[in-house]
This record gives C-alpha cells, sequence and structure tokens, in this order.
C-alpha cells in the first residue's frame, strides 16, 4: 500500500521551537502524540494522512527538538497547545491526542471550549481511579513496557526495539539522553500520578466527543474510558477488541472509523 | 585530614533470601519487614556508637537522609543530629544533610539547621543535598525535571534566611512567604556547607561558585572514585579557581580494622556481605527518574550510582571487595597505606568513614572504630601540611560550650 509522505518543519511559538510532522489532505486535524513521542515515519499518521491534513507537533524536548524550561505546569502545557494551534492558524481542526496526548487535548478542550468542537480522545491519561491505579511508567524498565502496551506484546516489542542495540554505549547514551528529554518533559504533568485536576474541568468541553480504547488496555485500562464518558458530556465512547494502550499501531483502522464518527 | 564517623543506620535483620525474594530495598520494600521493637534497640546503638566515635575523637559524626529505606533508615536526619547533639559533646555534627527540596517550606532547614548548631555551640557541618532520585522523586514525588530548579530556589531562600536581619518577603516560582524572619539564627553564619553529589557537571560548579565542599558519597571505593573525581578537580583547574585545597572535597568510604589483614576477613566479611547483598539491592527501575540528571550529566557519561557496579558487588568474594577498593580491610598497617592511596590518589581532605557496615553489631563496630581511631588515624592526620589552615569547610564552634546538667533524680527508663 502506498502511503502518504509526511515532512518535518519548525515554527516558532512565544515558548518554544516547534517541530512539527505535517502531511496528507482532507480537513484539518491537529494529532498530540503520547509520551512515547512519534516520528514521521508512524504508521498511524500516515494512514491518517490517507483523509486528513494532519498536523502532528512534538512536545519540546521530543524528537530533535529542544526542551523548554519554561514549560512546567498543566496550565504551561494546555496554553502552549492553544499557541501552536495559533501559530499554525488552524481553524476548529479536529483534534486527536493519544494518551499523555489526549490529557493536553482534553484540557485543551476545557480551557478553550469555542475553539475546539470536534475531539478524540485516544486511551488518554488524565484522569486518576483509585480502584485502579495507572502503573508506574517512570520506574519502569524498557525491556518491561511492552507487556503493559501491548495487546500482542511480543510483536509490540519486536517493534519497539527494531534497530536497537543496548550493547553499543553510543547508542545507550543516545537512548538515556533521549529518554531523559522526553520522559522528563512528559514527567512534568504525568508524575508521579498523571492528574492535574482535569476532572475538575471536564464539565467545560463542549465539542463533540469521541473517546477509543483498547479492550486489553492494561496501562490506561477500560474504567478510564468510562470515566471520561461519564465526565463528558453526550461523548460516545468506542471499544476496540485486541487492542492495547498503542491501539493506534494495534488496530489503526478501528481508530481511524472512530474518529470518522466526528464528521 | 578530617575524619567523620558516618552510619547509614541499615536494619540489620533482613532476611538472608532478601535480594532473591524481594524487588527492592528502597522506594517499595515490603513494610513487613521492619519491626519497631527492634528497632528500639537498633537505633539505640547505632546512636550509642555514634556518641562513642566522638570520644574517640574523630572529628565529625556523620548522619544523612533517606526515606522508604532499609539501608538508611533516617528520613529525618535532624531528629538524630538532636539525639546526639547532648552526649557528643566535641565531633562535629555533620548532617549530609537535608534534600532542600523537600521541605516545605525550605525555611524549615534554616531553622533546624540553626537550631542545631545552636544547641551544639557551633558545631554543625551543614549538608545539602538535592537527594537521590529514588527519595526525593519516587518517595517524595518531587517532579524529576523540576527537581533542580526547585533546589536551587531552596538553596536561595535558606541562604538569604540565615544572612538577612530583616523579615522579608519571598515571591518564589515554589515557595511563596510573606514574613520570612527565621528565628533562631545559626551561631556560624553560615555553617559550613557540603554537597553530596554523584557526578553532576552542575554540581560540580554550584560547588566552586559557593565554595561548597564537594562530597562523593560513593558505596564502589575509592578505585572507582577516581574518575568522578578528577573531574572535579579538572573542572577546578578548567575555572582557573585560585587553590585547589583538598578540604573542598570529601569520599565516603568502607573501612574495616582488625589486628591482622586475616581477622579483618574473619570478623567483617559476612558484615559486609550483608551490605553489599541486601542493603544495596535497588531495582533499577528506581535508580535514575527520567528528567531528574540534566542532559549534560549524561553526556558526560555519568550513570546512576546504582547502575551496574554494585549489582556486580552483590555476590563479590572478599579479596575482590578488597583488591578492587569497595572496602579497606586489615591491620592498621594495610588500612594505613590504602588510606593515604585514597587520600593522595582523590585529593581529598574530608573522609566519611563507614565503619559500621550492614549488620555488623556493636561489639565489632567498637572493636573497629577504636582500633582505626587509635592507630589509623594519627598516622593520616597531617597528610595537607600546606593547606592545614584552611578552615572554610569546617565547623568554628564557640570556646565555650554548655555541657549537660545533671538530673538530680535519675531513673533508668521504664522505672517508676
Amino acid at each position: 500500500m502506498e502511503t502518504t509522505a509526511m515532512d518535518l518543519r519548525t515554527f516558532k511559538t512565544p515558548k518554544a521551537d516547534i517541530h512539527l510532522i505535517e502531511g496528507g489532505s482532507g480537513p484539518d486535524l491537529l494529532f498530540l502524540h503520547g509520551a512515547g513521542g512519534i516520528t514521521k515515519e508512524d504508521p498511524f499518521l500516515a494512514a491518517l494522512a490517507e483523509k486528513y491534513h494532519v498536523y502532528a507537533p512534538l512536545l519540546p524536548g521530543y524528537g530533535d527538538s529542544e526542551e523548554s524550561t519554561e514549560i512546567r505546569t498543566m496550565l504551561d502545557f494546555t496554553l502552549h497547545a492553544h499557541d501552536t494551534l495559533m501559530a499554525l492558524g488552524l481553524d476548529k481542526p479536529i483534534v486527536v491526542g493519544h494518551s499523555m496526548g489526549g490529557m493536553i487535548a482534553a484540557e485543551l478542550a476545557a480551557i478553550a471550549p469555542n475553539d475546539i468542537d470536534k475531539l478524540c480522545l485516544i486511551a488518554s491519561a488524565g484522569l486518576w481511579l483509585d480502584d485502579h491505579p495507572i502503573p508506574d511508567v517512570f520506574a519502569t524498565m524498557p525491556y518491561e513496557l511492552p507487556e503493559l502496551l501491548f495487546h500482542d506484546p511480543e510483536a509490540g516489542g519486536a517493534m519497539m526495539t527494531a534497530g536497537a542495540d543496548f550493547s553499543d554505549p553510543e547508542f545507550l547514551t543516545a537512548f538515556l539522553i533521549q529518554n531523559a528529554r522526553q520522559l522528563g518533559m512528559a514527567g512534568k504533568i504525568l508524575f508521579p500520578v498523571p492528574d492535574r485536576g482535569l476532572s475538575e474541568r471536564l464539565y467545560r468541553v463542549k465539542a463533540k466527543t469521541v473517546l477509543v480504547w483498547g479492550e486489553s488496555d492494561k496501562l490506561i485500562g477500560m474504567p478510564y474510558g468510562e470515566a471520561f464518558n461519564q465526565a463528558i458530556a453526550g461523548s460516545e465512547l468506542v471499544k476496540v477488541p485486541e487492542a492495547g494502550h498503542m491501539i493506534i499501531i494495534e488496530q489503526t483502522a478501528a481508530v481511524l472509523a472512530a474518529i470518522a464518527k466526528l464528521g | 585530614m578530617k575524619f567523620t564517623w558516618f552510619n547509614l543506620m541499615p536494619w540489620p535483620h533482613l532476611p538472608a533470601d532478601f535480594r532473591e525474594k524481594n524487588k527492592s530495598v528502597w522506594v517499595d520494600i515490603d513494610s513487613k519487614l521492619y519491626d519497631p521493637v527492634k528497632g528500639h534497640d537498633v537505633y539505640n546503638d547505632y546512636l550509642d556508637m555514634l556518641e562513642y566515635a566522638d570520644s574517640l575523637g574523630y572529628d565529625g559524626l556523620g548522619i544523612n537522609e533517606h526515606h522508604q529505606n532499609a539501608y538508611g533508615m533516617m528520613p529525618s536526619p535532624n531528629i538524630m543530629a538532636a539525639a546526639i547533639s547532648r552526649r557528643a559533646l566535641n565531633a562535629a555534627v555533620v548532617v549530609l544533610g537535608n534534600s532542600l527540596g523537600l521541605y516545605n517550606p525550605p525555611t524549615r532547614v534554616a531553622e533546624e539547621f540553626a537550631m542545631l548548631d545552636v544547641i551544639t555551640g557551633g558545631r554543625l557541618v551543614a549538608g545539602f543535598p538535592v537527594g537521590s532520585s529514588m527519595d526525593i522523586n519516587y518517595c517524595y514525588g518531587d517532579i524529576p525535571a523540576l527537581s533542580r530548579e526547585r533546589y536551587q530556589e531552596a538553596h536561595d531562600l535558606i541562604k538569604r534566611a540565615w544572612a538577612d536581619p530583616e523579615p522579608f518577603a519571598w515571591n518564589g516560582r515554589y515557595t511563596k512567604l510573606r514574613y520570612v524572619n527565621t528565628w533562631p539564627k545559626p551561631i556560624q553564619n553560615p555553617p559550613p556547607i557540603h554537597v553530596p553529589g554523584g557526578g553532576s557537571v552542575e554540581t560540580y560548579d554550584f560547588c566552586l561558585d559557593n565554595t561548597y565542599s564537594y562530597s562523593y558519597l560513593s558505596f564502589s571505593g575509592y578505585i572507582r572514585a577516581k574518575a568522578l573525581l578528577q573531574g572535579y578537580w579538572d573542572r577546578l583547574t578548567e575555572r582557573n579557581e585560585p587553590d585547589e585545597s583538598p578540604y573542598r572535597a570529601g569520599f565516603a568510604q568502607t573501612i574495616c580494622v582488625a589486628a591482622t589483614d586475616a581477622e579483618a576477613e574473619k570478623l567483617y566479611k559476612d558484615h559486609v556481605s550483608y551490605f553489599f547483598n541486601r542493603c544495596l539491592h535497588v531495582a533499577p527501575g528506581f535508580a535514575d527518574a527520567p528528567g531528574y540528571r540534566t542532559i549534560k550529566t549524561i553526556k558526560s557519561g555519568a550513570l546512576s550510582q546504582f547502575t551496574p557496579d554494585l549489582g556486580e558487588a552483590a555476590h563479590m568474594p572478599w579479596k575482590q571487595l578488597i583488591d578492587e577498593g569497595y572496602v579497606i580491610a586489615g591491620s592498621p598497617a594495610t588500612v594505613r597505606e590504602k588510606m593515604e592511596d585514597l587520600i593522595k590518589g582523590l585529593r581529598v581532605g574530608n573522609i566519611f568513614c563507614l565503619i559500621h557496615v550492614g549488620d555488623m553489631p556493636i561489639e565489632k563496630t567498637r572493636y573497629s572504630t577504636k582500633l582505626f581511631a587509635e592507630e589509623v588515624m594519627p598516622h593520616l592526620r597531617n597528610m595537607w601540611p600546606e593547606y592545614e589552615d584552611d578552615n572554610r569547610f569546617w565547623i568554628d564552634p564557640i570556646d565555650k560550650r554548655a555541657t549537660p546538667g545533671p538530673i538530680s533524680e535519675r531513673k533508668t527508663a521504664g522505672e517508676a
């Protein structure tokens, strides 16, 4: 299958130089990535680009971009996302967020309800349920991640470690640096408990909202999908079989079908 | 040279299969392994040991701060410092230290350190660590990428709280106070400040900028520490600092002294093994929260002190622990010779002597402590004659210090 090639370019917001992955044609769609980051070769972005004009900005510190010491709090992250939207000149794009990106997207939709009218949250972070504690990804070794992230850990793990050679000191240092940059930045809103009060603000969301959850998500389980569904007026929860937290990779077509419900 | 008798205060009752059956000695350690009634004796023995070291002429008594940790049972080091202050009357009380960013508000550190300095008549050495990632991030929930900024702000606030004679307002990012007016103020203002570090480039500079002593509290011994401390001295040279006083640096070393080398092995081997095998069993996932180390530090190649060397030491035979410098052990002559290598090789003026090791009982600890004080320490005293007047990094107590008064009708604890 031929896929749409994505471009990488940079632009400025008041707080940072942003690396943007962009491509495809169709309605504008802003994609906010999860704590693991995203690359321009990502097959999910390519699939989105078949139907949408995709804008996937990297959070500062992700990929090769510089971390921002000025973005510290949830409000900083949310306003930064809004700055990004404005800098790109997007008018009411479809906003899609995965995991940590879902948390930021939900905050954005709550803080600027008149600017966001179509919202898709995929396996989103942002809530905390005492009866369903989310595993601590910050104390998880890389080799333990596939079990948490995938419905099929073996296939997922093979994909995650493709091309990685941890016995090479140079590779290891580069990996540690990227990890420190990326997860260090993510930790500002996810560590030690990934809840910065979103549940108190979700009543403000006015967007038509679709929630997409993998039935075998072991990181942010289905009770979280249910909790978002209860908190956001008129939302719809789409439950996808044979999908873990990395549902965007494991069941790409089902996620696209869910986004299509936004019209 | 300044010798500080340092006690980590490990829990001495971890089971023999602790390493095999448990994930980590730190952070999420099984709390059922703790017994508060046994803990009563453990704490009191440890306090006795510190006070005994004072009576033998050690320059300092060292304690530190760890949380949810079975090899370091001092979540509140200031309580331990206070506990020894009225019986240990001569040595410096070296609190290494308070993790500044964890105190809310950080003026608590300014207050408690001032109290200790006043109670002891100016014998406080104030330690200002950032704190380990296990302690500050995993146990106390401090956000890793913001830890250093919070630390820096706490540091500036504490220093000003000591120095400023007037009440002032503090509008920080992490702390906002309308009235900062620390009562009491320390006798030494400020007390000498030591900063425990683990190879962060930023910490080298921080110490040099402020004339603080840099302490490397490693458990892997003086041979492996060489590269790290060399990094510190290289940085000093690079910056054209006016002097390279060895008192700008300190090092922690496990030391066991006996009548002969063979007796040292016989007496201490099992306790050393307890420490390396059980006490240092830290889950790798807790070693280093992403964002805790700066990019600059990772690039410099400084990995966490808990990976991977200490895992290897868990099963090392005695001879290898000695040969590779993890432990300095043997007769007074042997220990003397190796300590000379350590002191010259690392260029350090402050030694933190880890003489109580693992589950070592009090009698053996006293034996080793006494031999070191009487047969090793005197020979090492004057290794840096050209810097003997450098008092920037050590205490300056007042001359007329109080001794605890008599209690008229003293009873043994528990008697009516």
